[in-house]
């Protein structure tokens, strides 16, 4: 295993700087793009990983992270950020790096890898001030006047688009399939929200800091961490009995790796997430896992509900989901005309 | 009581307002500033010392953070550098010279200042990004510029692209020409007239635009935040840096790097204070020698 | 005096540094720029008419220049009021007031941007002020103003000092001698001398604002059509693949400041013309 690291500039006459430093053959150096909430699971992780990599190869991996919104993450790859592996929020996502990335991803990356290519799954659920003072307990509490809800833009952030649907789903479910009855439920929902952040970290920044709204949408491990990290007695995690299934994916960026030489290490990389210890630090990190064994240990943290997932008929995958919601003009687009 | 007429020397008339309304101006002129400049950089320092000063060490000194201030001093003077030479050749042509279309030329020197820092960063995405114009060239010959420190390098150039010159060609401008005609005539080389005869003469005029461009450089964030990739320890930059504590619930580590950037702030101020300063000494001098030598 | 300045000069240098000059700012500057307009041509016109006149980018445009412009006309007010207590009054600390004035060119926007978050949030020292009289500034256009503000405050401020330090107390006193009072001194008499550079000054201000990305992110909370600034609407459009919007949207921000630059270049020549050469 050789890695190269080479960076250099020439920039025509101006600019000719360069930096270069090969690293030593054993050395491997692998970057992992990821989304916003991931932070504390991968530094976890890859400290796990490279340990076992060591006892494995012999080989010193060092995984460099980059954060940030899905959305945004995803185009940084489509642009040249040399991803070795991507973990993102939702799947459309990593479906527009294969569609648009020019080949460096094949675009059947899903079934590369087992369940779907997500080896630990979440849920939405609401994050409400401690003693719950406005009595929220399902969806349709979240449309009352004077609920003020906190989400994320479903424009641009992956996990606001989990809400979203969670949202929509709800609605088509207890209003028998009746689309305009969803949609008019949307947007009361969305009538409610005062502060419409890019990002799922700038949302709770908003809630948990800033002390605005009422209720965060939110995925379950985001919720977690918002307790353990900044408002342990502030606030409290209400799991409504039905939501939706969250899966975030991980794929390999095929032909980066290749290039860089860090094809096997790179597909190793994931698929350590699919085995116990991997499982077990999800777990830790308030991802529900999706291994029986580790699910059963942390069954107390995940209460079981009620989960649709996007391939259920009335959303019909990602793409049909995106074209139909968050497209321009789309239903996302329809509903929410603030100022109105 | 005798009213005596006033004597004949000429009255001054009252060149300045009643006292109420001096304090009055100054009490609303300090309230604005206090609380649009004092209050922020205020909030910078408190909220950076909120967890005590070890946290506060711990923060500035975690391996990431140093990274950060590693990159961001080296992007921030290899901009200043290219700059510097920008603007001192482009000064030169502009103030040394007459020619067609100069005030066009200026303009687009300027250019940078209005366009969007967001714009700035675009467009060498999309010349350079893999999807961009020279993209798969780039790629195919293992040169990385955008998502690595090139690209960083190059929005922080764009964004300071016209401090030094800015400064300079006024000032070049309204020193004239004769110094260097005579040099010249006394057959001094290009580079001896620049060195020996022009150098002394801007000096104080470059340290402004170099400090200027520096403080610009070094905390520029719209640009690079495009650019970056936002790589940990690797090209995220201290601006960046700060964002990225924010976004992990770290408010007094993103505060603890913000007052580092925050301090180089004063430091510019008190460096370019300096400067002016002794700019106005030197003319006042100038001035002064120039008058005992008229008759 | 212009033919002789047009005589060749003896001194060496014209032809290198003007073409390393021209060389730099083309490919640092006007090649960069140009991709901008050549990724926009692959929309049609009507195409690209749609795309800047759709209802979320107008309300963005609509923002980031109301805003601005706003933030430009609080800073022309303030600006003048701080540079006339700094050149003609005195008072305990004024140097140390008169370089903290640049502060916002020297401190980087995205430390202003978490700051004025900090600052003008529910809970925070301004915003705390500000709740109970029911007003909220952090993530509303109010918020997006007083970011905008900060950032231009210094603009205003250096253009109007210079001048009117140079501004001669011999009019004042003339108008003074003719029985002008204080006020109409100011207002027929200093006033229309300053006004060139006060108008430089909110132009400045506004191009900076118009742009400025950084320090509003934070404060902005950034919800369409209410607090989506443009330069935020570029980012955002990017972020869904969508990259002729988001070149669409640039090139007309581009092209305003390129108006803004012509615009702020004539105010200086009308300043240097009123004022006399310098």
């Amino acid at each position: 295993m050789r890695t190269e690291n080479v960076y250099r500039a020439t920039l025509g006459i101006v600019l000719s700087v360069t930096f270069a430093f090969a690293a030593a053959a054993k050395d491997i150096t692998l970057l992992n793009v990821s989304y916003d909430p991931t932070r504390e699971l991968y530094q976890e992780f890859n400290a796990s990983f490279g340990q076992y990599w060591k006892d494995k190869t012999g080989d010193t991996v060092t995984i460099n992270q980059s954060h940030g919104g899905s959305g945004k993450q995803a185009r940084a790859v489509i642009d040249g950020l040399s991803a070795d592996v991507v973990t993102l929020a939702l799947a459309y996502d990593v479906d527009q790096i294969a569609l648009r990335g020019g080949g460096i991803l094949p675009s059947n990356w899903q079934t590369l890898l087992p369940n779907n290519s997500t080896p630990y799954t979440s849920t939405i659920v609401f994050l409400v001030r401690k003693g719950n003072p406005k009595g929220v307990k399902d969806w349709d509490d979240l449309v009352k006047p004077g609920v003020s809800v906190i989400t994320p833009n479903p424009k641009t952030s992956g996990g606001a688009r989990w809400n979203y649907l969670a949202a929509w789903a709800y609605a088509l479910k207890h209003n028998n399939n009746d689309e305009a009855k969803a949609k008019e439920f949307v947007n009361a929902l969305f009538k409610n929200v005062p502060v419409l952040d890019s990002g799922a970290r700038g949302s709770t920044t908003t809630f948990v800091e800033r002390k605005i709204g009422d209720v965060l949408l939110t995925w379950e491990n985001e919720a977690f961490l918002a307790i353990n990290e900044l408002g342990k007695g502030a606030v409290e995690i209400v799991t409504p009995p039905f939501s939706i299934l969250a899966e975030p994916p991980v794929a390999v960026v095929d032909r980066v790796a290749k290039k860089q030489g860090n094809a096997e290490v790179a597909k190793a990389y994931l698929e350590y997430l699919y085995t116990s210890e991997g499982q077990e630090i999800a777990a830790k990190n308030f991802y529900r896992p999706r291994l029986e064994a580790v699910a059963a240990k942390y069954a107390a943290q995940f209460p079981r509900i009620d989960l649709i997932t996007i391939d259920d008929p009335i959303f019909g995958g990602w793409k049909k989901a995106q074209d139909v919601h968050f497209a321009d003009k789309g239903v996302f687009d329809q509903i929410y005309q603030p100022g109105k | 009581m005798t009213v005596k007429e006033a004597a004949p020397r000429p009255q001054r008339p009252t060149i300045t307002e009643p006292v109420w309304v001096r304090w009055l101006l100054t009490a609303i002129a300090l309230a604005f500033l206090g609380v649009f400049l004092l209050l922020p950089l205020a909030v910078v320092f408190i909220e950076a010392l909120s967890k005590g000063l070890g946290a506060y060490g711990k923060a500035v000194t975690e391996p990431d953070a140093l990274a950060a201030v590693r990159l961001t001093v080296t992007a921030a003077s290899i901009s200043v550098f290219l700059n510097l030479v920008f603007g001192v050749a482009a000064a030169w042509a502009i103030a040394k010279y007459e020619f067609r279309g100069k005030s066009f030329l200026i303009t687009l020197i300027d250019l940078p200042f209005a366009v969007s820092p967001v714009i700035s960063g675009l467009i060498y995405v999309l010349l350079f990004g893999l999807q961009g114009l020279f993209g798969p060239w780039l790629n195919d010959h293992d040169i990385k510029i955008i998502f690595a420190v090139p690209g960083i390098v190059l929005a922080t150039v764009f964004v300071t692209f016209p401090f030094v010159a800015r400064e300079l060609i006024p000032l070049m401008h309204e020193q004239g020409t004769e110094e260097e005609e005579a040099a010249v005539s006394l057959g001094a080389s290009g580079f001896q007239t620049f060195f020996r005869v022009t150098l002394p003469n801007i000096k104080w005029g470059l340290l402004y635009g170099v400090i200027l461009c520096n403080a610009r450089a070094m905390g520029e964030f719209g640009a690079v935040s495009v650019v970056s990739g936002h790589i940990r320890g690797i090209t995220n930059t201290m601006p960046l840096h700060v964002e990225v504590l924010y976004n992990e619930y770290n408010p007094a580590a993103a505060f603890a790097v913000a007052s580092l950037l925050a301090l180089l702030a004063l430091v510019t101020l008190i460096a370019k204070t300096a400067v002016e300063w002794r700019t106005q000494r030197d003319r006042k001098e100038l001035v002064e020698i120039q008058e005992s030598l008229t008759p | 005096m212009t033919v002789l300045l047009k005589r060749r000069s003896v001194i060496p240098g014209f032809g290198i540094t003007l073409g390393y000059s021209l060389l730099y700012l083309s490919l640092i500057v006007l090649i960069p720029l140009t991709t901008l307009f050549l990724k926009t041509a692959s929309l049609t016109l009507a195409a690209f008419w749609e795309e800047v006149t759709s209802p979320r980018v107008l309300a963005s445009f609509k923002l980031s220049f109301g805003a601005s412009l706003i933030a430009a006309a609080i800073n022309g007010v303030m600006g003048l009021l701080v540079a006339w207590v700094l050149v003609r009054y005195r008072f305990w600390g004024k140097r140390i007031v008169d370089a903290l004035v640049d502060l916002p060119f020297a401190l980087p926007t995205s430390v202003a941007g978490i700051a004025l978050t900090t600052l003008y949030a529910k809970n925070g020292w301004m915003g705390q002020l500000l709740d109970p009289l029911g007003i909220q500034a952090a993530f509303t256009p109010l918020g997006v103003t007083i970011a905008l503000t900060f950032i231009g405050l210094p603009f205003v401020v250096r253009t109007v000092q210079p001048v009117l330090q140079d501004l001669g107390v011999e009019v004042e006193e003339a108008a003074a001698s003719l029985g002008a009072n204080r006020l109409q001194t100011f207002r027929k008499v200093i006033f229309p001398s300053l006004l060139p550079s006060v108008l430089t000054g909110i132009a400045l201000a506004f191009a900076r604002a118009v742009g400025e990305y950084g320090s509003v992110v934070f404060i902005s909370g950034n919800m369409p059509m209410r607090t989506e600034i443009a330069p935020l609407l570029i980012m955002t459009k990017l972020e869904q693949y969508d990259y002729a919007g988001a070149t669409a949207v640039a090139v007309v921000m581009l092209l305003l400041s390129f108006v803004l630059l012509f615009a702020i270049n004539a105010l200086q020549w009308w300043n240097r013309r009123k004022y006399g050469a310098r």
